[in-house]
């Protein structure tokens, strides 16, 4: 196991972090379910009481912005930023619109060739 | 609602598709021969207990890496946003490939003649996810270069999988093979018209 463990790290893994820290040493998950491509929103601009990371993802979603831009944006990982949203959705200064599709959704008709018509556009 | 708000509403909707392939064999690449911004990078966390699972719970106690996470976007219009994720190239995080391929419209796997075995994988994944597929061989000037039927017959398609030479830096070569994924995927739906033209 423990040579497992250390095979796990290589330079291109990255830097460890510790993202506990970041969510003010909470371990809670992500209760809303966020999606690579959820679409989240900011509804304010600012809020006094935020830490700044989460400062941060307000004012890089001021407007419509996927999740994964967010933690790209802010340079974050994807986990620690889905907990990030998840509190500030939850305290209504942003919103959120779940991905078109889910595993039990067939794209519509009108999304396939919308986006077939996109392509042939580029 | 106040005029001044009106663009807080989120009216706009994301779909996605996965490009996929070995290690070095040019997904960055493809995304961002497409992409309307250069291709960004965000990273994932692992930890060996909940790997792939959305919650932190537990993480100060292990062993926590990241793992890099390409991805490109395309403006459809206003009210639709394509991403294109690149995959992971590294193995072992195959858990990643479920979240990226949960809601995709389809997939494009990029083959490298040189290393024809590493798309294994990727076609394994997407045959039993039942996720509508192409093959797309990544033209390297100092690969052999096989024919499509070669390449068809040495990854045991399906013959109804299309599959298509390409050059993964081009824009064109790209939305050719994004054309055609778009293509099987509602030619699979049942829709008519998917191969009017280009």
């Amino acid at each position: 196991m423990t040579a497992d463990q250390e095979a796990w790290f290589d330079d291109a893994a990255g830097p460890l972090v510790r993202p506990y820290a970041v969510t003010g040493g909470r371990t809670r998950s992500d209760t809303i379910g966020l999606d690579l491509i959820t679409l989240v929103v900011a509804v304010r601009e600012h809020a006094d009481h935020l830490e700044p990371e989460s400062l941060r993802i307000l004012q890089v979603s001021q407007k419509p912005i996927s999740v994964v831009e967010v933690a790209a944006a802010v340079n974050l990982p994807l986990q620690v930023v889905k907990v990030l949203l998840s509190d500030l959705i939850t305290q209504n200064l942003m919103i959120y619109r779940s991905a078109m599709q889910t595993t039990t959704q067939a794209p519509s008709p009108h999304v396939l060739q919308a986006v077939l018509d996109g392509i042939r556009k580029l | 609602m106040e005029s001044g708000n009106s663009e807080r509403n989120v009216s706009a909707a994301a779909v996605k598709i996965v490009i996929a392939g070995g290690f070095g064999v040019g997904k960055t690449t493809m995304v961002g021969s497409v992409s309307e911004v250069p291709p960004l990078r965000t990273e994932e966390l692992i930890t060996e207990a909940s790997a792939g699972v959305d919650d932190l719970s537990g993480v100060e106690s292990k062993h926590t890496t990241t793992v890099a996470l390409d991805f490109g976007r395309i403006t459809i219009n206003p009210q639709l946003i394509l991403y294109l994720f690149g995959t992971p190239g590294q193995d072992r995080f195959w858990f990643m490939w479920d979240e990226l391929a949960r809601g995709a419209l389809g997939a494009v796997v990029l083959a490298d003649t040189r290393r024809l075995d590493s798309c294994f994988p990727a076609v394994d994944f997407f045959e039993r996810r039942g996720l509508p597929f192409v093959v797309g061989v990544n033209c390297f000037d100092d690969a052999y270069h096989y024919t499509v039927d070669e390449v068809r017959m040495a990854l045991d398609l399906d013959p109804s999988v299309p599959v298509l030479l390409c050059d993964a830096r081009g824009r064109e070569s790209t939305k050719q093979v994004l054309i055609t994924l778009m293509q099987h995927v509602m030619s699979r739906a049942g829709l008519t018209g998917a191969a009017s033209g280009r």
